[in-house]
């Protein structure tokens, strides 16, 4: 036995991550824990849903049109079959086409938002670095847009992309149609802040050693640059993927976006309105809660990082 | 104070050129127009009389230059759906929008100013945080959702207002309006109230924290240090200091307002020109949906062309600046 | 002797935090006669300015007044509450801010702020108000005031947009006047002209002031006494001469030692060691006793005597041995 003081095993990530001031406040607000679970269960189940829907929906062969209108947790009247969350016109079931629809409806919203950060870190690395005409132009661009509500843009986009894409292949290009427009339309956001960043910081002494020691422009921005800009542009993605699922359900339920074979929560939405008058509340009501739910926990995280980083973003 | 303006009218015009310039791109590269106008059956003769007719063998800047000719004399082509000029089409269905976006951006400022006012003066009071709490749900509220609430709730449920169309018109010198028939008012409810609720939240937010700013100014502790009554300090000092950063942000929502008019539109089939332009992109309806960039871009080129003006005349600062040219 | 204008007795005003109640104003008592001038001196969180706040009524929550009476004019005002003390600030009780150039609303005319503010409190029409606006920007010496009254503050320098604070706060003619730190964001060159106008107006009016402010030179061009606060307590209270001359209190000494008016002709100016205590953690006794060289055990733990006019909150005040400590 010895008294020589051992030193402390360094902390793994994981350990560091939870005795972090963010992670305090997170278990603090129960607001964030509870819209951060919301989030995680939907995501998941979207992940899996063909493993948790009792039917894929879009499969023909598993529907039975005498199921259809079947109330929820009813026995249908012909077939004797209950459904959880019932059918629509077609005898698919509610609850499967929400986990199918959830997943087009997340992955168009979280390829938008990767393709928008991708698009707006680079370009507003580049003004911001490299100055001139370039920013000139780039921001230009960005004030121009900035005028128009990002929705009209991206239906805009919507329908120049339709308009040259060959009518036969329309329907199964509209979801990457739906990615560019909804991406292109949201990219400012992130072009500004890190332009604004990068302006701080490429003045700093750091970075002006690293160019004076011969680093190339490209490796300064990427190692030096970009990870003191990323806790905001963290917050502008969180709250830009409330509003692109917004967008996307928008732009579906108006008819410009998912189609009906491959539909989104905003085209099941759209096909739901259809039988608000006619009785059956239920093929409108569980694919709207899901959407609100979504993007509604969503924003709530969105929320709560802002004030827990507080990058001074307003 | 006029070369604030001119300069402030050249910008315009500038973004007007990049817009136009948009829009010329979609009617010539978009699609072949050719193809567009003369359908199936053609002959090789009728393509380069066309051709020649809408000046494509012509160079780009020709072509463009001939575009914004043709624009500024309000000729945007044939719809390739209706067949017909898109000018009139688009004439007929503004009124609609017009007062659709009008109701809605009222409604949207007044209660918005006026509950961010109330909001911020009451700061820690019950209904001030249930209002905040609300406006959370209602920005993540999508506004064809709300749309459909209102009508479950108020045509479905309890029958009271209608859930489509704008009802009887009137048309006074040339202009349909909704105005002056019962059955139009109604029906200009529930679509104004879907309109309204989204910008009117928005503004109500940025009015409340504006407003308590401003309510931590010095020249608010010296207004009450001199005993000025509560309704002074607040609407006399405060609020007219707290509309001057939301003046602009109220001009770019006015401008939302008739874009966002299109998913209105859509949920309660409202005939005007965002219903039209929804079609016209499921359709790829070219014409229309260029003319519709053209339209929508003068009127927030316009509107915020007027926010700027405006401010001469709220803040004196502004006025000593650019006038006086120090 | 005439009955002061302001009384304040035995003053304490609490902030209630996190780690417990802190007290920015412990205790403390003076007057102001009408036609005097108090100096109100200290360093910044001694509790000059919250002292300053508590008597017009506008300590921003949760700071609060928790004991005391402040008796203004023979009527007490520290149980006034909203309506009953909004009639008395401006009418009664003026203030003057540090800052001019934020302490006036841009957007308004300054002859439409000294109208609001005397029709708010006087029952003048709308025509008399504004003769007498341009009546008051002309006693503050604001040149070509007729045209004056209808410009915006920006129009103004920092020093001319002071002495529109300054009609502005005594244009109801009040009885007692709070300048805190009027001079201190002025340049230099203009603190003068601004305290030798204040100085004539409330001496012409027969108004009190009570003057906030750190600044020596000031206390010793324009106060007839002068009340020094250290932690929120007042430390030493007496005639301007015997104050800045023959300070009892060793911590009026130590200041009077490290200004560089009063310690003319010194090479090296004095420095007192150490800081204020913060206000969570003020020490028993004397709030001054760890860092005063005079400290003896009696001042670590019963509070020390009471100031009276003319006395400091001293055991072992410096009056009988200042010769000795010349020598």
């Amino acid at each position: 036995m010895t008294d020589i003081p051992v030193a402390p095993p360094p902390k793994s990530r994981l350990r560091l991550a939870l005795e972090s001031d963010v992670f305090y406040t997170f278990r603090r607000s129960p607001v964030a824990v509870i819209s951060a679970l919301v989030v995680l269960v939907l995501l998941v189940s979207a992940i899996f849903a063909p493993w948790i829907a009792s039917t894929n929906p879009f499969d023909p062969a598993s529907l039975n049109l005498m199921n259809g209108f079947t109330p929820p947790l009813e026995p249908n009247a012909f077939t004797g079959d209950s459904f959880l969350l019932g059918t629509d016109d077609q005898g698919r079931d509610v609850f499967s086409t929400i986990l199918y629809g959830m997943r087009i409806s997340l992955f168009v919203g979280v390829a938008a938002v990767a393709f928008a950060m991708v698009l707006g870190i680079t370009l507003g690395l580049i003004s911001g670095y490299v100055g001139g005409w370039v920013e000139t132009i780039i921001m230009r661009v960005a004030d121009v847009q900035l005028t128009f509500p990002s929705i009209l843009v991206a239906m805009l986009i919507f329908g120049i992309a339709k308009g040259i894409t060959p009518v036969e292949y329309r329907d199964q290009m509209a979801i990457w149609v739906l990615i560019l427009a909804i991406g292109l339309s949201d990219w400012v956001q992130f072009a500004r802040v890190v332009r604004g960043a990068t302006l701080v910081e490429k003045n700093k002494e750091y970075v002006q050693a690293a160019r004076l020691i011969g680093r190339k422009p490209g490796a300064i921005m990427l190692r030096h640059i970009l990870p003191n800009v990323l806790s905001p542009v963290l917050v502008i993605a969180t709250i830009s993927l409330a509003l692109a699922i917004i967008a996307e359900a928008t732009l579906s339920f108006l008819g410009v976006g998912a189609p009906p074979t491959q539909p989104s929560l905003g085209t099941l939405i759209r096909i739901g309105q259809g039988f608000l008058f006619s009785g059956e509340w239920w093929i409108l009501f569980f694919p709207a809660c899901t959407l609100l739910a979504l993007a509604l926990s969503v924003n709530l995280l969105g929320d709560w990082l802002r004030d827990a980083l507080n990058p001074r973003l307003r | 104070m006029l070369a604030f303006i001119i300069r402030r009218v050249g910008q315009s015009l500038l973004v007007l050129l990049i817009v136009g310039l948009v829009a010329f791109s979609m009617f010539n590269f978009v699609g072949d127009p050719i193809d567009n106008m003369l359908g199936q059956e053609r002959t090789a003769e009728d393509i380069a009389r066309l051709r020649e007719q809408l000046g494509l063998d012509r160079s780009f800047f020709v072509q463009y230059f001939r575009f914004l000719q043709e624009a500024l004399q309000g000729n945007f082509g044939v719809s390739y759906r209706q067949g017909r000029p898109v000018t009139d089409i688009l004439l007929e269905r503004a009124p609609a929008t017009l007062e659709l976006a009008a109701v809605s951006g009222v409604l949207a400022i007044l209660f918005g100013i006026a509950l961010g006012v109330f909001t911020a003066i009451r700061r820690d009071g019950i209904w001030a945080h249930a209002i905040m709490s609300a406006s959370l749900i209602g920005v993540s509220l999508p506004t064809f959702l709300i749309g459909i609430l209102l009508i479950y709730v108020f045509s479905v449920e309890l029958g009271w207002l209608p859930s489509f169309g704008r009802g009887d018109v009137v048309t006074v010198g040339g202009w349909k309006t909704g105005f002056l028939t019962e059955s139009g008012l109604k029906a200009l409810i529930l679509p104004s109230i879907t309109l309204g609720l989204y910008q009117m939240t928005l503004i109500m937010r940025l009015v409340r924290s504006e407003m308590l700013e401003v309510l931590r100014q010095d020249y608010i502790r010296f207004a009450r240090a001199r005993g000025l009554r509560d309704r002074a300090v607040n609407f006399r000092h405060a609020l007219k200091n707290t509309m001057v950063p939301v003046i602009t942000v109220i001009g770019l929502q006015l401008g939302a307002i008739i874009a966002f008019a299109i998913i209105t539109e859509t949920v309660f089939q409202w005939p005007g020109v965002g219903l039209l332009f929804i079609n016209a992109i499921q359709f790829v309806d070219i014409p229309v949906m260029a003319a519709y960039l053209m339209l929508i871009s003068v009127m927030f080129v316009g509107i915020n062309l007027a926010v700027d003006i405006l401010y001469f005349f709220i803040d004196p600062r502004l006025r000593a600046d650019r006038t006086g040219g120090h | 002797m005439a009955e002061p204008v302001l009384s304040i007795r035995d003053l304490s005003v609490e902030i209630p935090t996190r780690h417990g109640i802190v007290k920015p104003v412990d205790g403390v008592s003076y007057d102001i006669r009408a036609g005097e001038i108090l100096g109100v001196v200290g360093e910044s969180g001694a509790g000059k300015s919250m002292a300053g706040n508590a008597v017009i009524g506008l300590l921003s929550p949760p700071a609060h007044i928790a004991s005391g009476e402040i008796w203004l004019n023979g009527k007490r005002i520290d149980q006034l509450r909203g309506e009953a003390m909004r009639r008395l600030r401006g009418k009664e009780i003026g203030m003057v801010f540090q800052d001019p150039l934020t302490s006036l609303n841009p957007l308004l005319r300054i002859g439409d702020q000294l109208v609001e503010t005397m029709r708010t409190h006087l029952k003048i029409s709308e025509k008399e108000a504004e003769k007498r606006a341009v009546a008051a920007l002309e006693e503050v010496g604001i040149p070509g005031a007729a045209s004056r009254v209808n410009s915006y503050p920006h129009e103004f320098s920092g020093g001319m947009r002071q002495r529109v604070v300054i009609a502005l706060a005594l244009c109801a003619e009040p009885s007692l006047v709070i300048a805190d730190e009027p001079t201190t964001a002025l340049d230099v060159s203009v603190q003068a002209q601004i305290i030798a106008l204040l100085k004539r107006l409330c001496r012409e009016r027969g108004t009190a002031v009570m003057l906030i402010t750190h600044d020596m030179g000031v206390i010793a061009e324009a106060t007839d006494r002068v009340a020094v606060m250290y932690a929120g307590r007042l430390a030493e209270l007496g005639a301007v001469e015997q104050v800045l001359t023959r300070p009892q209190h060793p911590y009026t000494h130590g200041l009077m030692a490290s200004t560089p008016l009063a310690s003319e002709g010194k090479a090296r100016l004095h420095q007192i060691p150490g800081a204020m205590p913060r206000l969570d953690a003020v020490p028993d006794g004397c709030a001054f006793n760890p860092r005063c060289p005079r400290a003896t055990e009696v001042c670590r733990t019963p509070p020390p005597p009471r100031v009276k006019d003319g006395m400091a909150a001293c055991w072992h005040p410096l009056v009988e041995d200042v010769e000795e400590k010349v020598s």
